[in-house]
């Protein structure tokens, strides 16, 4: 019979791939004076389990790979040898040449051989630096290579002596089954195994078993042989399930309590069945599922949610007091729905932790090489969100976080001179702020340099003034082409990459923020929706137009009085809203709709505010509020600027999303919108 | 009946192979994750193979043949080592612990078939 292992390839990688996160945060966590048994246990077990699926599922060159490290972990766990800084970076490096295979098996990137054969060296240079033990795991290497060998001789198997180093049986465990079946007798209930009658042993293990026996010498049986001693044994199995058609009972008492032991599991197995059905999502907690089903589910349901909205309007004309029974049925539709879209959403989530577990080892090697102290702590790494922003939110934070500790930690002689502690902290944080999630990067460095940026601003030709406020100046150092290093290391400091941050942080529907304080350190905010699928907005309506404004940037809504009005010098509108004086932004020049802007008293304006600016759009009327989904323009259409999305409403027709933050931004208002 | 094989192993690749190629031969197959959970669900129902790995969280697969052997139901009922681990000292130790025979990692799919036909057939 064939079998095809290469299905069960992916489950292998995914499992690898974990085994290789849980092998590297342990190692970044242990402590090299004292390890834990349990991580070290730990870690050899995954290293195992890297070994026995690769080697399983035919990936040799991992198994070669994880075969010397595993052995070096074994010694490690038993204590033979004592663990050092050196081992813990060679295992990482190893863990990434694993790593750098495992994506080559599948089918991303390929593998450099020299770098596996470097780390391969490394790894027997630590065996051998403990000469007492080289022995030892010497040895074992050769065990292992006779257990490798076993896909060549499968054929000669079944009746070769060879098979011993494959599987085998021992004896004494298969004796009393032998002895048992021999004698007819069933006694074997009472007998455990050990206890089996001595003189049997010997003579009869080896005719029913002797294939499997470990020890040669005790092989000496014909195939023949075993096949008709093996029947024996296998009918004798096959008793133990099945009530025995021809129970010859030589004892009445094991027919007896062989009876009520059946009866009892069948008791058993009928009391526990509906318990263990209960139990069983519960042992296995997690399914693996491919994301494109979920995205397929979560369009459907996109669908219905417009298809339910759909329905509702069209309720909405007949005479409800006639339709009862189909109002109160689609309210409850339109719950349902709901509930089902928010458990799907969910589906999509996975914790933060996801991207924070990479920092570890991103800011040990970096500070390594930049010789800094830092120390990296992680709080809120169970908060959830999407995983396609888990994904997109990878790289710029690791930009980040490689940012703060080149260029915000200090070196630790100037940190002491500072009257700082040598060794620096970053911490990356993540929370639930309203329907956004919250990241923080902190450093404890130097902070930025008002001065510096603003020259280097002049220098490189941006628009500064010297009134502009620090969140202003702080912004600079996201704009394309800026560095402020002094010298330009491997690491950062060559000016590219704040501003892909910053791009690719907006593109997803987030925003940046800086915090900092000279000599105290620094803190980047990073603002992302929950979801890239769903939005919650209020709709409104400008001339024929209907535009989706994002909830969670709107404070208010009002009428505005014409007194409230304010002309500024330079043809802009202010609008007075308890004491304070807001830009006017009309929807209707915005996005250049004909008609006239309402000069009526009855003008209602939205305050959205976005990083911390507040501005007042003035629109026609106010619809209502929905949960629409997003739609994408850029991939439908093209990209609008001002607009951050589209939605299909309940009639059908297709509404845009407003893109607040692009709107507010004063440039884009006097010049890229209006063009 | 089909005959039921408790597979333990904490690598779930290894246990869904183990499984497909299992099914996919008639014969009934339980999961555990790890010795305990093995334990578990041996105690629930009686199997008629067990197929244990050795190194696992929470308890290893010694330690599972030892209390299995321990419960009147599984006196004899055929217990076969999965290991990577075929150093004598592990056979010696797993013969020691009341196990049926051993079968070494990486195996093919179709010598684990054999293997099984050959106790439970």
């Amino acid at each position: 019979m064939s079998i095809d292992i290469t299905q069960f390839y992916q489950i292998f990688f995914e499992e690898a791939a974990e085994h290789l996160g849980t092998m590297e945060s342990l190692l970044l966590s242990l402590e090299v004076n004292d390890p834990s048994m349990d991580d070290l246990n730990a870690i050899f077990r995954s290293a195992h389990s890297i070994k026995g699926g690769s080697g399983t599922f035919g990936f040799t060159d991992m198994t070669e790979v994880t075969h010397i490290l595993e052995n070096l972990l074994d010694r490690l766990r038993k204590q033979e040898m004592q663990l050092t800084d050196e081992m813990v970076n060679v295992f990482l490096e190893a863990g990434d040449v694993i790593r750098m295979q495992l994506y080559a098996h599948r089918g991303e990137g390929e593998v450099d051989q020299a770098e596996v054969k470097m780390v391969c060296e490394k790894l027997t240079q630590l065996t051998q630096d403990v000469p007492p033990v080289a022995a030892p795991a010497s040895v074992t290497a050769a065990a292992e290579e006779d257990a490798y060998g076993f896909f060549d001789d499968a054929a000669v198997v079944a009746t070769s002596s060879e098979t011993h180093q494959d599987y085998g049986f021992f004896a004494e465990v298969a004796a009393p089954i032998q002895a048992v079946a021999a004698d007819a007798s069933y006694g074997f209930f009472d007998d455990l195994p050990a206890v089996a009658p001595p003189d049997i042993v010997p003579s009869s293990a080896p005719q029913d078993f002797g294939l499997f026996v470990d020890e040669p010498t005790q092989l000496p049986s014909t195939p023949q042989q075993t096949q008709q001693e093996a029947q024996q044994g296998y009918g004798f199995f096959q008793k133990v399930t099945p009530p025995p058609a021809t129970a010859t009972p030589v004892e009445l008492a094991y027919a007896e309590r062989r009876a009520n032991e059946r009866r009892t599991n069948d008791e058993g197995v009928a009391r526990i069945r509906p318990a263990s059905d209960k139990a069983a999502p519960a042992a296995d907690t997690s399914i693996r599922v491919n994301v494109e089903k979920v995205d397929q589910l979560i369009n459907l349901v996109g669908e219905l949610v417009i298809t339910q909205a759909m329905l509702a309007q069209s309720a909405s004309t007949v005479d409800s007091a006639l339709y009862e029974k189909l109002n109160s049925g689609l309210h409850q539709l339109e719950r349902n729905t709901r509930d089902l879209q928010e458990v799907i959403m969910s589906v999509r989530m996975l914790p933060i932790s996801f991207v924070f577990s990479r920092f570890p080892r991103v800011v040990r090697d970096l500070a390594g090489k930049l010789g800094k102290q830092v120390e990296l702590k992680t709080l809120g790494e169970g908060t959830e969100l999407d995983k396609g922003l888990i994904e997109k939110i990878a790289d710029p934070l690791t930009h980040l976080v490689r940012n703060s500790l080149d260029h915000g930690i200090e070196s630790p002689e100037k940190r002491l001179a500072a009257g700082k502690p040598a060794k620096g902290t970053i911490t990356l944080k993540a929370s639930h702020q309203g329907g956004n999630i919250l990241i923080e990067v902190t450093d404890d460095g130097g902070g930025l340099n008002r001065g510096k940026i603003l020259a280097k601003a002049r220098e490189r030709g941006l628009p500064v003034r010297d009134d502009m406020s620090d969140q202003e100046v702080w912004m600079l150092i996201f704009e394309a082409g800026f560095s402020t290093a002094d010298v330009v290391t491997d690491v950062s400091g060559r000016g590219v990459g704040m501003d892909v941050v910053k791009r690719n942080i907006a593109a997803m529907g987030g925003r940046v923020e800086i915090e900092s304080a000279e000599g105290l350190g620094t803190r980047i905010l990073i603002r992302l929706p929950l979801t890239l699928a769903i939005l919650d907005g209020l709709s409104v309506a400008v001339g024929q137009q209907t535009y989706i404004i994002p909830l969670g940037y709107i404070i208010e809504s009002l009428l505005m009085a014409d007194k409230d009005l304010r002309t500024v010098s330079g043809g802009g509108h202010m609008v007075h809203v308890r004491g304070e004086y807001l830009p006017l932004l009309a929807l209707r020049e915005v996005f250049n709709l004909p008609g006239d802007i309402a000069q009526n008293d009855a003008r209602i304006v939205v305050i959205v505010e976005t990083e911390g600016k507040k501005i007042a759009v003035q629109v026609d009327e106010l619809l209502g509020q929905h949960q629409v989904v997003i739609k994408s323009l850029e991939s439908n259409f093209r990209k609008l600027p001002g607009i951050s999305g589209a939605t299909i409403l309940g009639d059908g027709k297709v509404a845009l999303i407003l893109d607040v933050a692009a709107l507010s931004s004063a440039p884009a208002r006097q010049n890229k919108l209006a063009a | 009946m089909a005959k039921t094989v408790l597979s333990v192993d904490d690598s779930s690749s290894i246990r869904q192979m183990v499984a497909f190629t299992l099914k996919s031969a008639g014969y009934e197959v339980i999961e555990a994750a790890d010795g305990q959970e093995g334990l578990d669900k041996a105690k629930q129902r009686t199997v008629d193979l067990v197929l244990t790995d050795q190194n696992m969280p929470r308890m290893d697969g010694l330690t599972l043949i030892k209390a299995l052997r321990a419960l009147p139901n599984y006196r004899s009922v055929p217990i076969l080592m999965l290991t990577t681990e075929s150093g004598d000292a592990m056979k010696v130790q797993g013969k020691a612990a009341g196990a049926t025979g051993w079968l070494v990692k990486p195996f093919d799919p179709n010598k684990l078939l054999e293997v099984v036909k050959k106790v439970i057939g």
